[in-house]
């Protein structure tokens, strides 16, 4: 088995087995490289100087935006925006596009499975131009079906927003059928890629998404540089989000034109580093292999699951089947609070997540307060899961049962 | 920072076979104490008559440290004056932020079990839950 730890300088200076993937990756020495190299050698405010280095910091910019435009499908790059995270991406739309063209009378679809930032930025929209927002549920194992989709579309249905893959659940949900059904109704759809777009190739056209948001630093990126796909006709017509430098063409004492796409929605200076860093992750994961990256986390996942499901007392969320779970499992152990299994486990040097996930809604529905959540990426080894497994074996001992 | 010393024995048996888990007949005050970010959660009942805790139990959802935390405190103030159960409370939030002497953190008894939770940040907030909760219920009640 190739060590892919080695290109990871954290996991092969410390003595950690890292199952957080889906809150944050870790970076590989390509990547930290590039952030470097780019203020070494390119530094100069990108889409600004006149003098050759200020050229240079703009091209190795929009080549960044070019590869990110590659690695989605998109048909052009000016249907990329950089933002901060997906969470940004998101609030793009919903602060542009959605005040902008919701009215009472209309429906906005999201699913009960959506984390906070895919969900109160509908929250927001609804409240303010009185559309009204509908959740669309899952089942009690994560399941949303295809039926379950159609149902839920109706002429009303302006905007939905679907997870592409839930992040406390890892169930890949069925955003072609939501895409096709509110095409047919005229309306528009907003994916959000955060836990797929680094886990399994997503092709923007072949999907006909009509935004998609993710962030770099789940995928092996710095943190803070995001992007938004939309589609150039949807963005023309966009009002910009904030405004101020870097985003206008000409500005008056009473007015401004704005810049062509997709600088409209890039307001101030931008994160050069970090868009030229996501660019270097994104060749990174090709040179790993798309294919090889989702088949070994398929088989960690498949590993994690089978022994976990070895252990008395614990309970996992979602599918019962290892394969619907693309990396991500969230569980309960029968008398040990969340809380208290990270804690043991990070005793023991293994990293997991234990909360709400960001996801109250599905919780509640699911009618539990927290969970511990195990993700994998494909550098993990069996020797991490390992880890976890035999920490969790012997957790409801050490807590005195 | 060794976890062991604070998933100790003391801490497991107030979590697993907590003595104020319950609901309290002759409650007089009821507060319920949040902590957001991870959801745990108590309401706790005491029973204050003459400046004296004459009785304490509370309820709630949350982890082990949270939970014991509460049940330990429970033990300590029961019979106490209202005074004397917030200078006990004030110990334990300094004893957290590893500002408490040797000779305070004694007078807490089996509330010294958490003391190395001073070492664990994110932990922090749960161990002062039910102490936070005490607190701010008994000052509301002397305004």
């Amino acid at each position: 088995m190739q060590n892919f730890k080695k290109d990871f300088p954290l996991l092969m200076h410390q003595d950690i087995a890292y199952l957080d993937n889906a809150a944050t990756t870790q970076r590989p020495l390509q990547v930290l490289e590039a952030e470097r190299e780019f203020y070494e050698k390119y530094n100069a405010n990108p889409l600004r100087g006149l003098y050759d280095l200020g050229v240079l910091a703009t091209e190795k910019y929009e080549e960044s935006r070019e590869t990110v435009a590659q690695f989605i499908h998109a048909s052009s790059s000016r249907e990329i925006v950089f933002t901060r995270n997906a969470t940004e991406s998101i609030n793009l739309v919903a602060y542009t596009y959605g005040l902008a063209n919701l009215k009472e009378g209309d429906e906005i679809l999201i699913t009960v499975e959506e984390h906070h930032s895919n969900m109160l930025p509908w929250q927001m929209v609804s409240q303010q131009t009185g559309a009204t927002l509908v959740y669309l549920e899952c089942d009690k194992d994560g399941l949303i079906s295809d039926e379950m989709v159609c149902s839920a579309v109706n002429e009303h249905t302006k905007l939905a927003a679907m997870t592409h893959i839930s992040n406390v659940l890892g169930r890949k949900n069925p955003v072609e059928t939501l895409i096709r059904e509110v095409h047919k109704v005229g309306g528009v759809v907003l994916v959000d890629a955060a836990q797929s777009a680094p886990h399994i190739p997503v092709d923007v056209q072949k999907m006909d998404a009509d935004f998609m948001a993710f962030s770099g630093h789940k995928m092996y990126a710095p943190m803070g540089i995001g992007v938004l796909y939309g589609k150039e006709r949807l963005l023309e017509e966009m009002p910009p989000f904030l405004t101020g430098g870097e985003m206008i063409e000409v500005v008056t004492r009473c007015g401004a034109t704005y810049a062509e796409l997709p600088h409209k929605f890039e307001a101030g200076t931008v994160n050069g580093g970090g868009a030229y860093a996501l660019a270097k992750a994104i060749s990174f994961i090709k040179e790993i292999g798309q294919d090889t990256i989702e088949k070994r986390e398929m088989e960690l996942t498949r590993y994690a699951f089978e022994g976990m499901q070895q252990i008395p007392g614990i309970r996992i969320q979602g599918s019962t089947k290892a394969e619907e779970h693309y990396g991500i499992i969230s569980f309960a152990l029968d008398g040990v609070h969340p809380h208290d299994i990270a804690s043991i486990l990070s005793e023991d040097h293994v990293a997991i997540r234990a909360g709400h996930h960001c996801a109250q809604p599905l919780l509640a529905y699911l009618g539990v307060r927290s969970t511990a959540r195990v993700s994998m990426a494909y550098y993990n080894t069996e020797e991490d899961i390992d880890r976890l497994l035999q920490s969790l074996s012997t957790m409801r001992q050490k807590m005195g049962y | 920072m060794e976890i062991k010393s604070y998933y100790n024995e003391i801490l497991t048996d107030h979590n697993l076979h907590p003595g104020h888990k319950e609901d309290l007949v002759g409650a007089t005050c009821v507060h319920e104490g949040i902590n957001p970010s991870c959801g745990d959660d108590i309401i706790l009942q005491l029973q204050v008559e003459d400046g004296i805790i004459k009785g304490g139990s509370f309820n709630g959802d949350g982890c082990a440290v949270s939970q014991a935390s509460a049940d330990i405190m429970l033990d300590l103030v029961v019979g106490k004056t209202v005074d004397e159960a917030k200078r006990l409370a004030d110990i334990f939030m300094r004893m957290i932020k590893g500002q408490a002497s040797k000779e305070e953190i004694e007078e807490l008894d089996e509330g010294a079990a958490l003391q190395d939770i001073s070492h664990m940040p994110a932990r922090v907030k749960c161990a002062v839950l039910g102490w936070r909760t005490m607190t701010e219920m008994l000052d509301q009640k002397l305004k």
